[in-house]
């Protein structure tokens, strides 16, 4: 019984984990082709992909946090707040865009920063920090605007959101978030898989151990924090720009984000999933909600939606690994 | 011998009162200064007025987590209580028992499917409450879109607006509740088995204990709470109210209150009594705000900074003690 | 002869078809202290398990007080007079002696819990072991482990245990303490009560056992009468070993290289004063009580609780060890005694734990490659025992999980290595493989500290030892020091005394 087989592949993959919810995401494809034929044709498809890339970057973002033991429940306002700042500064002003979406990632990488630092510096529960940031980001976003949005956003802002690569041979309409979310997904599974994707599982595993073992876990902690908030401003760009300004624009993401990384198989305790599985997951639930709007299930019940695929989900693994 | 045998077991926590005391000096203080009264009789009942709600709550908070778990749903129970028992008495007094007990069955019904996912399901409460909350906010967004049912008047009179002295029968029925709450956590069993398997599940579960029962117990307690509470805010509205739990931060709030009182969010010690200070405290802060005509928006803010302020000087507090 | 208290006849389990227990006899007489020894891994856990009634045996019968007994579950065991202390505290440390003894059965008077009688009857349990002195409304927390395991004890009493079972109840006590627990064995016994002594001590088994049982491979190879058995007769028994070849030799005088760490008179919250140098190729025993200071100084070394006061220095030049991090730049790697709670992340792979450290402090991407062949030949070195290197390491035994700490601190090439209780829950096989491993690298010019609270282990293994007493250095003593000579630097009696 003596080790190691050597293994031929530098790049593991354990592709074992993924197969449920690819399987489920597929079914899900099957049941909506069936009642609406036309939504797998590429120009329908693509745009689907394209409206979901915002969730799947939440979901991405809301893994590294929950991989390394933590949550984050901060995006959802933070996606608004970055909306409505944009709109107030840059106030329809085309050459005002640029500087302003430096100044949104400044202000994601900060709020992220804080809540990590908060959580780990002065041990507040990461539930606990994020949810006072949540109604600290809201309270100044509503006081800031004077109670309603003001100002507007220029075209090259909402050009990410909105707008595509046209007629591309074979596909047709290409959207531009299409290529953000490619760009962003490969990203995060090379981040996952690098030393410090690698520690932080490690993180929400055993701290301690961790710890012990030279790993500065407050500063990989907080750094998953900033990733959130990132993921949360590109995000934001997106939907300012194919939903427009309000105060609603992030109202009930952290949830979805939430929903979506749990449905790909990541552990809600940290020290177990993937960033492929959170994304994944993002698409399975958007996929859901298309399938019961085409339904005609209303929006408004998509918080139970949201609610009984999370208590499913947690209690289907809790189950799975008591079984181990 | 015989001093042994009555040393006392425990240790009140007073920093909660201290910083009640000093926070209503300082309110006072600057109040005056700028003109205001803090102490006259409107702004007093008010301010008990404002205990009483959050209180019912945050008792029935401080069950399950010394218990070790939480409950993020109480929110949702609030707001569906002022409506199903304002809907069932439609205006009506002779309709007042129904739509008391139907409000408290709902309650608790939702407490026990709180209570079963947490120790059935083994999901984590955070998540099964956030979940659960879900759910609610789903049938609340779709069924209501604003105000709904009317409260009998006998109610709006009693608990609604009397009062003894400068003392609202609504505060009064909280000091109740908190004295009956205190009761059972001290000379009961299952109170002693609640604080057991807070401290510790599994030697709770080694002696004998009923972990399962007991936290179901705990979580249809603290459920009927937020209903109780719902039932006294219906009294006070007027009519029912789908918002009310969640404008009212009654899920974080709670939290702070309790965990403001001295009880250690990871469960096994605290009370009751703590409780009732921090349900003070707050209140207090509300009032010396509203006093001083503080921007809506901001007192927001300022509430997200307290909550998160409240956990970390306490988790500091721990820490210092465990290293001692 | 009085009638036997518990007969166990023809035990057998197993667990997902692989047979923990086969056949096992087992006889415990009122007031009769019977040891059980046998390496880990043996059965001794299940057995004790399957009498406690946690367990149900697949085969065999269970005689409790001249009945057949089946027991549904430990509450059940316990109502029938069985109980257990466990060698971890099963203890609520907000709650009082009495809350914490009467946990789930609180007596009770017109429905209410009856606090007045929750504290005499708790007093009333504590005098009868002799410990009349300890306040029942203490909370638990206060005190200190000895103290910890009376209420445990206590806590067993209260059920009317006839049987009481022991596992490794000194494991956590400093030698004084030992003495203390002793005297209620033997105030047990005088209460007629049997008492199952699990322990890997056999200075203990001889001390207090009346019988030995001793199970190896899941069946009871023997057992015998105390006063006619040997250790190294028991210790054949267990593993078919002879004592004397127990440890790898040690370094001889022109094995040892230059200084390499030297401390000068550190202190901090619990150490005081403490000179010490470390030579490359030696390795230094550090002895002593528990509380003395030993893991205290271990972990200053290693920058979890750092140096206040004093120097260190290592090769000759100062350095701080303010972190752990600081510290394994320093050249330092620490094998912590609690392998489960800061040592592996139980859901992750061996490969992932071997790489934890050498991530932390990285390569980044360059070296990556080289960086996994070195961890693999390093577990290869080990000798690790695994199904594979994705497995996830909560699989792996007690010493193998070890190996996989070891190759962890190897990979990033220490050269101060500090091992706080190497070989603790570890069955002697893999023991004696550890003992191995750690000569090997003193050989190979690291310079090994070995906080030990096993004395033969401590003795056996290192070059020269030190005792601490107090938070300092009570004393140091050469290679092959009888063990009392260490007793009695850890508790500050002469030689003459302690003799």
């Amino acid at each position: 019984m003596q080790l190691v087989e050597r293994r031929p592949l530098p790049l593991r993959f354990r592709a074992g984990s993924l197969v449920p919810i690819v399987v489920l995401l597929a079914v899900l494809l099957v049941l909506v082709a069936v009642r609406q034929p036309g939504f797998l044709s590429p120009p329908s498809l693509l745009s689907f992909l394209g409206r979901s890339t915002p969730i799947v970057l939440l979901a991405a973002g809301q893994y590294f946090v929950i991989v390394s033991g933590e949550f984050d429940l901060s995006v959802g306002s933070l996606v608004t707040a970055q909306v409505v700042v944009a709109a107030r500064l840059i106030d329809s002003e085309p050459s005002r865009t640029w500087p302003v979406v430096a100044l949104l990632l400044a202000f994601g990488i900060v709020v992220g920063a804080l809540n990590g630092l908060i959580t780990t510096r002065l041990r507040v529960p990461s539930f606990i920090t994020t949810l006072g940031m949540f109604l600290i980001l809201v309270g100044a976003v509503y006081r800031w605007s004077g109670g309603a949005p003001t100002g507007g956003l220029s075209e090259e802002f909402r050009r990410f959101g909105r707008r595509a690569f046209e007629d591309v041979p074979g596909v047709g309409r290409v959207p531009y978030a299409l290529l953000v979310l490619l760009v962003v997904a490969t990203l995060a599974v090379l981040l996952s898989r690098s030393d410090f994707g690698r520690t932080l599982v490690a993180v929400g595993g055993n701290p301690r151990a961790a710890e012990l073992s030279g790993v500065r876990v407050w500063r990989a902690k907080t750094l998953a924090f900033v990733l959130s908030g990132v993921a949360a401003t590109i995000a934001a760009i997106l939907l300012g720009g194919y939903s427009g300004v309000s105060f609603q624009a992030g109202a009930g993401l952290e949830f979805g984000a939430i929903t979506a990384v749990v449905l790909g198989g990541v552990a809600l305790g940290g020290g177990r999933g993937s960033v492929a599985g959170a994304m994944l997951g993002a698409l399975t639930l958007e996929t859901l909600f298309a399938l019961l709007n085409f339904y005609g299930v209303s929006g408004a019940l998509k918080s139970t939606v949201q609610g009984g695929i999370i208590l499913l989900a947690v209690a289907v693994s809790a189950v799975r690994s008591a079984s181990r | 011998m015989s001093s042994a045998l009555s040393m006392p077991a425990r240790r009140t926590s007073p920093g909660v009162f201290v910083a009640l005391a000093l926070t209503l000096a300082i309110g006072w203080l600057v109040v005056t200064i700028q003109g205001g009264r803090l102490f006259s009789v409107p702004t007093t009942v008010s301010l008990l007025h404002v205990a009483a709600g959050l209180g019912l709550v945050a008792v029935g908070q401080t069950l399950v987590i010394i218990g070790g778990s939480l409950d993020l749903s109480v929110a949702y129970v609030v707001s569906l209580s002022t409506l199903v028992a304002a809907e069932t008495m439609g205006g009506a007094d002779a309709a007042l028992l129904p739509g008391i007990g139907l409000a408290l069955a709902v309650s608790a019904g939702i407490g026990l499917l709180n209570g079963l996912l947490v120790t059935g399901a083994r999901i984590n409460p955070f998540i099964a409450t956030v979940g659960v909350g879900l759910i609610l906010k789903g049938y609340l967004d779709n069924g209501y879109d604003g105000p709904a049912g009317k409260t009998a008047p006998s109610l709006v009179r009693s608990l609604g607006y009397q009062r003894i002295g400068p003392v609202p029968v609504s505060f009064l029925l909280l000091l109740g509740v908190a004295a009956a709450a205190w009761f059972v956590l001290a000379r009961t069993r299952f109170g002693h088995h609640l604080i057991a398997v807070g401290g510790d599940p599994e030697v709770a579960k080694l002696s004998g204990v009923r972990n399962g029962r007991v936290l179901v117990t705990a979580h249809v307690l603290c459920s009927l709470c937020a209903g109780l509470a719902g039932i006294y805010l219906a009294g006070r509205l007027g009519s029912g109210a789908p918002r009310v739990g969640t404008e009212g931060l009654y899920d974080l709030e709670s939290i702070a209150a309790v965990v403001l009182g001295g009880t250690a969010l990871a469960g096994g010690t605290g009370g009751v009594a703590g409780t009732v200070g921090g349900v003070l405290l707050l209140a207090g802060i509300d009032a010396i705000f509203n006093q001083l005509a503080v921007d809506a928006f901001f007192k927001q803010v300022i509430r997200g900074v307290i909550i998160i302020a409240a956990v970390a000087v306490y988790a500091q507090r721990a820490r210092r003690k465990a290293v001692s | 002869m009085s009638e036997p208290l518990l007969v166990l006849r023809g035990i057998g389990k197993s667990f997902l078809g692989v047979r923990v227990l086969e056949d096992v006899d087992l006889e415990v007489r009122p007031g009769e202290v019977h040891a059980v020894v046998g390496e880990n891994g043996a059965g001794k856990s299940t057995l004790m398990k399957i009498i406690s009634g946690a367990y149900a045996p697949d085969e065999g019968t269970v005689e409790f007080a001249g009945a057949p007994r089946v027991f549904h579950g430990p509450r059940d065991a316990q109502r029938a007079g069985i109980g257990i202390v466990h060698q971890e505290f099963n203890l609520l440390p907000e709650r009082t002696v009495a809350e914490n003894v009467f946990l789930g059965r609180e007596p009770r008077r017109r429905g209410l819990v009856d606090r007045g009688a929750m504290l005499r009857r708790t007093a009333a349990l504590l005098a009868s072991v002799g410990e009349g002195s300890l306040p029942p409304g203490t909370r638990v927390g206060q005190l200190g482990v000895a103290r910890q395991q009376i209420v445990e004890i206590v806590k067993a009493l209260a059920l009317d245990a006839r049987l009481l079972i022991m596992d490794e109840p000194t494991a956590a006590l400093a030698d004084h303490e030992v003495g203390r627990l002793y005297a209620l064995v033997r105030r047990l016994q005088q209460h007629n009560i049997g008492v199952l002594y699990v322990s890997h001590r056999l200075t203990e088994v001889f001390d207090l056992s009346s019988r030995i049982t001793v199970l190896k491979d899941g069946r009871r190879v023997t057992t015998v009468n105390t006063a006619q058995a040997s250790a190294g007769q028991l210790v054949r028994h267990m593993v078919g070993r002879e004592l004397s070849s127990y440890y790898p030799e040690r370094a001889t005088p022109d094995e040892l290289g230059p200084v390499r760490l030297t401390v000068r008179a550190g202190g901090n919250g619990k150490l005081r004063g403490v000179s010490l140098q470390l030579r490359a190729g030696e390795v230094l025993g550090v002895g002593g009580l528990r509380g003395a200071g030993r893991s205290a100084l271990a972990r200053a070394l290693f920058g979890i609780a750092p140096f206040t006061t004093g120097a260190v220095t290592i090769d000759g030049k100062p350095v701080r060890l303010r972190s752990p991090r600081a510290a394994m730049r320093a050249g330092i790697a620490y094998v912590t005694e609690d392998r489960k709670g800061e040592g592996i992340v139980a859901g992750l792979s061996v490969l992932d734990n071997a790489l934890l450290a050498s991530r932390a402090v990285g390569p980044g991407w360059a070296g990556r490659g080289a960086r996994a062949a070195r961890i693999r030949d390093l577990l290869a070195a080990v000798e690790l025992r695994a199904a594979g290197e994705d497995q996830e390491i909560r699989f792996l035994s007690g010493g193998n999980q070890q190996k996989v700490v070891l190759a962890r601190w190897l990979a990033l090439g220490p050269r101060i290595l500090l091992f706080d209780e190497p070989t603790r829950g570890i069955d002697v096989g893999s023991k004696s493989a550890i003992h191995d491993l750690v000569r090997r690298l003193a050989r190979d010019g690291a310079a090994v500290l070995v906080v030990s609270s096993e004395l033969p282990e401590l003795l056996g293994l290192s070059d020269r030892v030190v005792v601490l007493r107090d938070g300092r250095i009570a004393g140091e003593l050469p290679a092959g020091a009888p063990e009392e000579d260490v007793v009695a630097l850890a508790v500050g009696a002469t030689r003459e005394a302690a003799g």
